[in-house]
């Protein structure tokens, strides 16, 4: 597939060694996030609930390592965190069986999808979704290290406080089934990241504040925010 | 300047137009058909409109849109000219989408409309397949609307920007089996190329590769397995796409 030469993540030691291809987001795959809905699922604009995966592009201009200082536009006061459990693809993934999913994921990554808060979800919101460094991507662990990505813990700290607590399940799509289902209509390329979908009660950051993410078993994901037009390093060059 | 990106006996080979085939950068001349064609750029971020021509809203019941409907596609929907695209059995409005593709190349961020052209590195011709049966109002267009594999057809050509003038008034056309079924021009665009680089660069870095799928005016019709679909932009190339069926992916 097409190499993303952007990307300047660093190597990891398994196959596919490294992020050259598309994250794409999942929308509502949390069944709370859709149950808080309540009757507006099914008035308009949206008529029912979702059938199919509701999957969005973290496009690469949003792409940044871990450490990042992700920059607020100008205008917003705050990004809503969502803290993902990214499933990294290593073989070519086309019609998966939801039970042959382990032979086509590689391993995990934890995933902040940063996003500007908003409670209509009719229209794709790009302009929501993919400011520069939106998408903070950590160091990825092989498939071994979290053999139940369905039932891991998610801590997510602001400044040092608990913030949201939550974990990987209760998804309406769990990590099998949501890939099986994506496959289905849409091939996945080795390196590409196809994230599990955020929690209801995600939490809120402002200019200033740091975020750290942790999901057992895979460590945990260290990140900052910066105002508009606050000097910063390029979200697209990994720290140290 | 035309340039292709063509696979040909083991190799991937930059070629450029000769009579009615292609003249590979080293020199062999072949046939059309004897090559694999590739989309003729690397692919960046790909940012495709909807409801960007005033007679296709109407023609789907929309109202004209303020802010400019955008939505993303992935890498893996990509596909070149003469390649295959699939029809599920069960679809009954599969419809083909002519857009002029603007790629990017000087990168930018905040860029002012009277500055946007200068950050255009060529053009090409997308066809910006749909499946409406699967459409839902989540997120909408959704992915499995709009992001299925084979469904952005991009080429056969890139275009310098400097070989087409502007504003960028251009005639599109689809034809199905050789019958013309859609026909716009790019002056009737609802957001011009300049809106959408300054609308989408305010939110945004573009970076070189990126492409904006600017839309599609009226005349989108159903199309069937075994249909030839060709998307035609003066200047530009004529693009050609062939539906095939389930069976034909052991489905």
């Amino acid at each position: 597939m097409i190499s993303n030469p952007f990307v300047p993540f660093a190597p990891f030691a398994f196959a596919p060694y490294r992020l050259s291809g598309t994250v794409y987001g999942v929308l509502l795959n949390h069944a709370p996030a859709l149950a808080a809905l309540g009757a507006k699922a099914n008035e308009a604009p949206y008529k029912a609930p979702p059938k199919a995966p509701v999957l969005y592009v973290k496009p690469r201009n949003t792409l940044a390592a871990a450490g990042t200082q992700t920059q607020l536009p100008v205008g917003v006061e705050t990004l809503q965190v969502g803290a993902n459990l990214g499933m990294v693809i290593g073989r070519t993934a086309s019609r998966v069986p939801a039970q042959d999913w382990a032979s086509f994921v590689a391993g995990y990554a934890i995933v902040d999808d940063l996003s500007v808060s908003h409670d209509s979800f009719y229209r794709p919101s790009v302009r929501f979704k993919a400011l520069d460094g939106s998408c903070v991507i950590g160091k990825p662990v092989p498939l071994e290290r979290a053999p139940n990505p369905d039932a891991l813990a998610v801590r997510v700290w602001v400044d040092g406080a608990l913030a949201h607590r939550t974990d990987t399940g209760q998804r309406i799509r769990p990590l099998a089934q949501l890939l099986a289902d994506v496959t289905d209509f849409m091939t996945l390329a080795p390196g590409d990241i196809l994230l599990l979908g955020t929690s209801h009660g995600a939490t809120n950051v402002r200019a200033g504040q740091r975020v750290v993410i942790e999901i057992d078993g895979l460590g945990r994901l260290e990140h900052t925010l910066v105002a508009a037009g606050a000097p910063h390093d390029h979200p697209m060059e990994p720290h140290a | 300047m035309k340039r292709a990106r063509v696979a040909y006996a083991g190799a991937f080979h930059e070629a450029t137009p000769h009579g009615g085939g292609l003249r590979l950068a080293d020199g062999r001349v072949v046939a059309e058909d004897a090559v694999v064609w590739l989309a003729p750029f690397e692919v960046g971020t790909i940012i495709a409109l909807g409801l960007n021509y005033a007679d296709h809203a109407k023609e789907l019941s929309f109202g004209k849109q303020e802010e400019p409907l955008v939505f993303l596609k992935g890498l893996g929907s990509v596909i070149g000219h003469r390649g295959q695209t699939r029809r599920p059995r069960d679809a009954t409005f599969m419809h083909y989408e002519c857009e002029l593709a603007v790629v990017i190349g000087v990168p930018g961020k905040g860029i002012a409309r009277a500055d946007a052209m200068g950050h255009v590195a060529g053009y090409t011709v997308a066809n910006d397949y749909a499946i409406r049966d699967y459409l839902e109002n989540w997120y909408r267009p959704n992915a499995r609307v709009k992001n299925r594999d084979g469904g952005t057809v991009l080429g056969p050509w890139f275009v310098d920007a400097a070989d087409i003038a502007t504003p960028v008034q251009l005639n599109l056309r689809t034809l199905v089996n050789g019958t013309v079924t859609q026909q716009g021009n790019s002056r009737d665009l609802v957001h011009d190329i300049p809106a959408l680089i300054e609308y989408l660069s305010g939110f945004m870095t573009l970076n070189p590769g990126d492409v904006i799928l600017t839309g599609t005016p009226e005349g989108v019709v159903n199309v069937n397995v075994g249909d030839e679909v060709v998307t035609e932009i003066e200047g530009i190339g004529r693009l050609s796409n062939f539906i095939v069926d389930d069976a034909t992916f052991g489905r």
